[in-house]
């Protein structure tokens, strides 16, 4: 693996042009594009299990909400300082994704997506629960005063943008560098020939587990760093509409590439939010328009730029 | 000190030239200034209505903003604000707290609003809370929840239109400890709506002398009830319920078929059933049943006037249903709080000489400022009680029986009955 290929080019690239946006766009679309980057890292977590290790799961929500309420009831109930908080937050994650990686993958497709939702929900009903810690569907507010990170406030634009940015430049590096390493190679031969990858003598099974666990605590983060730099931990990124959420931004932007999910989630963004400016019936746009791009680009935006144009998109 | 030269004159020709120049420019800089001001003075006062128009709050966003329309086109009629028309700008939040905040945000950047105003549900507030106060923007939210009294939102969020859920709850304790009953059973949806209701109103009947027999939760995914009723002590006198969701005509139905003609008190919250029509088929079984009402839905004997111009004008009849169409039953007990914040939103930008997004923070304090306001066409609902350390608004509330298929107001708490100590004081917060 060269340092310098034009995989690390396209990727810190990126992360300058980010960077550079942040001086150019105007108020609102920084703000967004903050959003974006933290919900991108989710989607990049999502990605290494889909779109690499071909494991379909719709259970996603519960990792990333673990992360949100690792960090968020560390803070709200135990006041603690972002920075252990956040810890928490992976841990939460790391557990979970664990516990849920060790039983769901006893199943194997249509099953593990089944399974991998049942216990998404279990956790969703396990926040309603314990609502007079949780304060269930209604959530928490995460003071503007507990979100100092040494000293830097978070709830600041520039530091959250700047903040959103360095997360989503670590998952990009990183996942661009599992990915391209032995590991990843062997997490795509498992999807492209499961028994072929288990007869050339890989332990399956103990990969797909580690998939699991990288995808849940990158999907943790990512709620860690939601609930850290917007304020709000609820149930409602429990529901599996935040686990279909993932799924289509990695659809749309191209399962199987690193970059796919940061554009999946901008396009989904931006169509959500276009649209509900022009009509009421916006959610029937967005519809309309995901089916025709699942039918037209079936590999998304950047898998279909790959195919078609760029070979060496990573 | 130096002496100062008298022979010469005060005002050379040069000076004499320059002053005049100077005049000239200053009073082509000002006239020019007084041209900005007059453009800025005309200028739209824009408010960002964020609305529930999809997602579960869908029926409520639909009449939130027939009222925040009527209650707009008469303070337009009076000449606007400060002189100044009033603009709507509605983005729909899905009643989702992630794009709530997102709404909130593109308000203040994007649409450049003065201030935001209109949510409902709770958690839609709390997501979208910390962004209005990172952004320094007025957030005006008609919601009842206890959040904004509770301390746990910021000095830029005020809820000064409408009763929150804890007065309410509260207040309804004497009325049914005087003549339902004192041993009550609870049944409530396991979320923290049903939370807030089950913490509340323990509290208050035990105060009033009364006890809860049982808390009996009931799961938010559940479609089916029967085997919940069994659970209800046969000593009950009363029924709290405040089952709220498409699940709530079956629960009616199958309270019904448990029951029988035989059943304890039932008293419920008017949240259940806001935008269903009480003829549906499933709920005559509520005959006889006692209700909160915020604001009674029904046109009563004693109607107000205030009542009656606020009626026609969103466009409601005397059943609390469209004008247009009887089946499209309203909100009534939430949606006059669009329309009573909206009047307090007007008199404090009036009362802080309300010019644009600077001052901001004095049409927070001119809100805090308020307390007492009278039973008016601005305030159809009845006379308010703004605490502003708290930011709440406390008002009178409606005990209303099921007669006929109609509801009947049957009891008005006073704004006493409503009060508790204060949990928060957001005047200490800086801005």
């Amino acid at each position: 693996m060269r340092l310098f290929s034009r995989a690390n080019a396209l990727h810190l690239g990126l992360i300058a042009l980010l960077a550079a946006l942040f001086f150019t766009l105007p108020a609102y679309h920084t703000g967004n594009l903050a959003r974006i980057m933290v919900l991108a890292v989710f989607a990049m977590g999502y990605n290494l299990l889909f779109g690499y290790t071909g494991l379909l799961s719709l259970g996603h929500a519960l990792f990333f909400s673990a992360g949100m309420y690792g960090l968020g009831l560390a803070m709200h109930l135990g006041a603690a300082t972002p920075a252990p908080a956040f810890l928490a937050g992976l841990i939460a994650a790391l557990i979970v994704s664990g516990v849920v990686g060790f039983l769901a993958l006893r199943t194997t497709g249509v099953a593990f997506m089944i399974v991998t939702l049942m216990f998404a929900q279990a956790g969703y009903l396990t926040i309603l629960y314990f609502g007079s810690y949780t304060r269930g569907d209604e959530g928490f507010v995460i003071q503007q005063a507990q979100r100092s990170l040494l000293g830097i406030d978070l709830s600041d634009d520039t530091n959250r943008y700047f903040a959103a940015l360095i997360l989503f430049a670590a998952a990009l590096l990183v996942t661009g560098a599992i990915v391209r390493s032995g590991f990843g190679r062997t997490l795509v031969a498992i999807r492209e020939n499961e028994q072929r990858a288990t007869m050339l003598g890989y332990d399956v099974q103990r990969l797909k587990l580690i998939a699991v666990v990288l995808s849940g605590v990158l999907s943790g983060a990512s709620g860690a760093a939601y609930a850290l730099l917007f304020g709000y931990a609820g149930a409602t990124f429990a529901t599996v509409q935040y686990s279909i959420f993932p799924l289509l931004w990695v659809l749309l932007g191209g399962a199987g590439t690193t970059i796919g999910p940061l554009i999946g989630a901008i396009f989904m963004f931006y169509l959500i939010d276009y649209a509900s400016g022009l009509t009421n019936a916006y959610l029937l746009l967005v519809g309309v328009a995901l089916v025709a791009l699942t039918l037209f680009a079936s590999q998304g935006i950047v898998g279909t730029i790959r195919a078609r144009w760029i070979r060496w998109l990573p | 000190m130096t002496k100062r030269d008298t022979s010469r004159p005060s005002l050379s020709r040069r000076g004499a030239l320059k002053t005049l120049g100077a005049t000239g420019l200053a009073a082509t800089a000002l006239s020019g200034l007084s041209g900005f001001a007059q453009a800025q003075s005309s200028a739209p006062i824009r408010i960002g209505f964020q609305v529930h128009r999809t997602g579960i709050g869908a029926a409520y966003g639909r009449w939130y903003d027939r009222s925040t329309t009527a209650a707009v086109a008469r303070i337009n009629e009076m000449g606007g604000i400060n002189g100044r028309p009033v603009e709507i700008v509605a983005e729909d939040d899905g009643t989702d707290p992630k794009r709530g905040a997102e709404v909130v945000e593109k308000f203040a950047t994007q649409h450049n609003c003065d201030i935001a105003f209109g949510t409902l549900f709770s958690h839609v507030v709390f997501g979208s809370a910390p962004r209005a106060g990172e952004l320094k923007m007025p957030y005006f939210v008609v919601s009842e929840g206890h959040h904004v009294a509770s301390g746990a939102l910021n000095r830029y969020t005020l809820q000064p239109g409408i009763t929150d859920v804890k007065s309410q709850v509260q207040a309804m304790a004497p009325y049914v400890a005087d003549n339902l009953g004192k041993k009550v059973t609870m049944i409530f949806p396991d979320f923290a709506f049903g939370h807030d209701h089950r913490d509340y109103f323990t509290a208050a009947i035990e105060a009033q002398g009364g006890e809860v027999l049982a808390h009996i939760a009931i799961p938010p995914s559940e479609t089916s009830f029967t085997k919940y009723f069994p659970q209800i002590p046969r000593e009950t006198e009363v029924i709290y319920h405040v089952m709220v969701g498409p699940a709530v005509l079956t629960f009616v139905k199958e309270m019904g078929e448990f029951f029988g003609p035989s059943s304890p008190e039932i008293f419920g919250f008017i949240d259940s059933l806001e935008a269903v029509d009480l003829a549906s088929p499933g709920l005559e079984f509520l005959e006889g049943s006692y209700f909160w009402e915020g604001n009674p839905r029904y046109a009563q004997a004693d109607q107000s006037e205030y009542d009656a111009a606020y009626r026609a004008a969103v466009g409601v009849d005397d059943n609390g249903a469209s004008v247009s169409d009887p089946k499209d039953v309203s909100t009534y007990s939430h949606m006059f709080g669009c329309w009573e914040t909206l009047n307090i939103v007007k008199r404090g930008m009036e009362a802080a000489g309300y010019q644009g997004p600077d001052d901001r923070a004095k049409l927070i304090e001119a809100v805090e400022a308020m307390s007492d306001m009278s039973h008016s066409l601005d305030h159809p609902q009845g006379a308010k009680r703004f605490n502003g350390k708290t930011h709440q608004t406390f008002g009178h509330q409606y005990i209303s029986k099921v007669e006929g298929g109609k509801l009947v107001v049957v009891h008005t708490t006073s704004i006493e009955d409503t009060l508790y100590e204060d949990e928060v004081d957001y005047t200490t917060q800086a801005f």
